[in-house]
């Protein structure tokens, strides 16, 4: 990539190793290790099935692995659950949509903020003076994700009454309001039309480059996959068959026979 | 850049004030009945106090708890003998306190919540009903060794002075409802509120947010329990002036969740009107059943129709406005509004512009 990056990617801040993941018989994940390195926006790709989205349950403490370890700014992290991982900077999004459905826009984003609010119930209950500090600071950093995301016209809709695309842009706007240092996207184009796609690829450059957050995404369109990725781990049967730079990958026999071999 | 904070909105606080104004100057000056009082609007206000704790387990958080009239049991009884036994305590302090032991309990069964959910938990749940009613039967020291079974309830002195008139009653019910539904509001509004919603919309996606679920169901549960121990302790001193463990039966924990339910589920004023509706609907109901019919129909008939209607309007609202009545009421303003600026003025589209 030809321009130059506000935020230079640096050290190794996520590892992943040898995390082997099996519900009863059926192995969903064996041995895979990976690294994502900070400020690089990583791709996880792979027919379906392969595993994708337990890893990123593994590193989000949603499901247990059998085997292997997570390790976050080279610090291990034994007893992995999404809250500790919420606390540790890291945020994601769902593959189907694991938004608040009958909270409006605005509300869905403010409870990103939770890990920047720090009065408790009784202090909310008698509306403190630092409540509403908190709250107003809370509510201008979620319409600055709004109006980034440029979805101010339906901050106050009920997120169930919004059509798939909208939804996704707010689970990644709710991502961004923790202010975590990487964010895990679940498919974030799925079902999504060409232009949609085209925004939200905007929008996670854009992330990346403006907060130097650290991308990791799992994609079903290749040629999305290729244009915003700095490094691409793919994945089959729950096995790393290829990682590096999106060109290393394309070029990468296994990868061609597994899974591009099978594109039309 | 826009102002973006505003809890409360010009509109809402002219609604408290008309309430405010309704409940403290018109209803004492036209209302001078009794039967008014101690029969309809102190019931009234402890149970939707209840109600609003049922809604903040159930509408909010999205647990299915039933077992409402248990805590109210535990705040009823934990009065009486705080009255009785830490007199220095006084009737408000008394009053807090009771709602805080209420809680406990409220903390205490509001833990399977962590484990199971849906109808296993408002299963797991009625044993708070069962627990408390039977230790206060059990335990003679809770009802301070009465043999009789009912014990009659201390008079309430506040500040030295004696309040028993109903009118007296009507005004302690009224100022302790309005500054907990307040408090509620805060809450429902604010962050707590948020983490509520949350949890009962999508518990995994809060859990990775950073919302505890531990923390945030057992926070409902005990705020919960709170809210119907200190609607438990009205209930008994300001409407039944005795205290027995029947009186916080399981029926009553039914009759808070059908309230909570045809009020509309999430909402606080729906608590209000969901109360009112459940307690007027019987007086209607004999009404018509005296005036229209002369007694030609038995009480006991009246009672069975009302139990069928109550249940057929339930069905009816889950399926067509599981937000209940408030919502029903909220669609009738809007509706109301929109009639009455189109007859005002002569073009629908400047009236539409305006809404907008």
């Amino acid at each position: 990539m030809a321009y130059e990056r506000k935020f230079k990617i640096g050290k190794p801040i996520l590892e992943v190793n040898n995390i082997s993941l099996s519900f009863g018989g059926v192995k969903a994940i064996t041995d895979t290790s990976f690294n994502v390195l900070e400020h690089e926006v990583r791709a996880i790709i792979g027919p379906n099935g392969a595993g994708k989205s337990s890893m990123l349950n593994c590193i989000n403490g949603i499901y247990k692995p059998q085997q292997g370890t997570v390790s976050f700014r080279g610090q291990q992290i034994p007893n992995i659950t999404p809250n500790i991982m919420a606390q540790m900077g890291l945020s994601r999004t769902f593959q189907n949509l694991a938004l608040f459905k009958r909270m409006s826009v605005l509300d869905n984003i403010l409870v990103g903020r939770k890990l920047h609010t720090k009065t408790n119930f009784l202090e909310v209950a008698l509306q403190l003076p630092k409540v509403k500090k908190e709250e107003k600071l809370n509510r201008e950093r979620s319409e600055e994700i709004i109006s980034f995301l440029e979805i101010e016209d339906i901050k106050d809709t009920p997120v169930g009454k919004l059509p798939y695309g909208l939804q996704k842009k707010v689970e990644l706007g709710r991502a961004l309001a923790t202010d975590s240092t990487i964010i895990l996207l679940d498919e974030p184009m799925a079902g999504m039309n060409v232009e949609e796609k085209r925004d939200m690829c905007r929008f996670i450059l854009k992330v990346n480059d403006e907060l130097g957050t650290t991308m990791v995404l799992i994609e079903h369109d290749m040629g999305v996959v290729m244009d915003i990725s700095d490094r691409v781990v793919v994945l089959d049967y729950g096995k790393v068959i290829g990682d590096g730079t999106p060109d290393e990958v394309r070029s990468n026999q296994k990868v061609i026979d597994a899974y591009l071999g099978v594109e039309h | 850049m826009k102002p973006v904070f505003m809890t409360y909105t010009k509109k809402d606080l002219i609604n408290l004030a008309v309430c405010m104004f309704l409940s403290v100057l018109i209803i004492p000056t036209f209302i001078t009945t009794e039967y008014w009082y101690t029969s309809i609007l102190i019931p009234w206000l402890c149970l939707a106090l209840a109600t609003i704790g049922q809604q903040i387990v159930m509408g909010y958080t999205g647990q299915l708890a039933l077992g409402a009239a248990g805590f109210m049991a535990a705040g009823a009884f934990a009065m009486f003998n705080l009255i009785l036994r830490v007199p220095d305590l006084g009737f408000v302090g008394s009053l807090i306190v009771s709602g805080l032991i209420a809680a406990a309990f409220g903390i205490l069964f509001g833990l399977p919540s962590l484990k199971v959910r849906g109808i296993y938990l408002m299963v797991a749940t009625l044993a708070s009903q069962f627990f408390i009613i039977w230790m206060i039967d059990k335990f003679g020291w809770f009802k301070n060794y009465d043999s009789s079974g009912i014990i009659t309830a201390q008079d309430i002195v506040i500040m030295g002075k004696p309040f028993t008139t109903p009118l007296a009653m009507y005004f302690v019910c009224l100022a302790v409802t309005t500054v907990l539904t307040l408090l509620a509001m805060n809450m429902a509004r604010g962050s707590t509120g948020r983490n509520w919603m949350a949890v009962r919309d999508m518990d995994i996606a809060a859990e990775s947010m950073g919302v505890s679920l531990l923390r945030t169901k057992v926070q409902a549960f005990a705020i919960s329990a709170f809210y119907c121990g200190v609607a438990g302790a009205l209930f008994a001193f300001c409407y039944l002036k005795s205290l027995e463990p029947v009186a916080f039966d399981i029926k009553l924990s039914f009759k808070i969740l059908f309230m909570c339910i045809l009020g509309g589920l999430g909402t606080i004023n729906g608590a209000f009107i969901g109360a009112a509706f459940i307690l007027l609907f019987p007086v209607l109901l004999n009404a018509i059943g005296n005036n229209v019919f002369h007694g030609a129909i038995d009480a006991t008939i009246i009672s069975s129709i009302e139990q069928v209607i109550f249940g057929g309007l339930m069905i009816i609202f889950m399926i067509y406005e599981p937000l209940g009545m408030a919502k029903l009421w909220e669609n009738l303003k809007v509706s109301l509004k929109s009639k009455l600026s189109s007859s005002g003025t002569k073009s629908l589209k400047s009236s539409a512009q305006k809404s907008e």
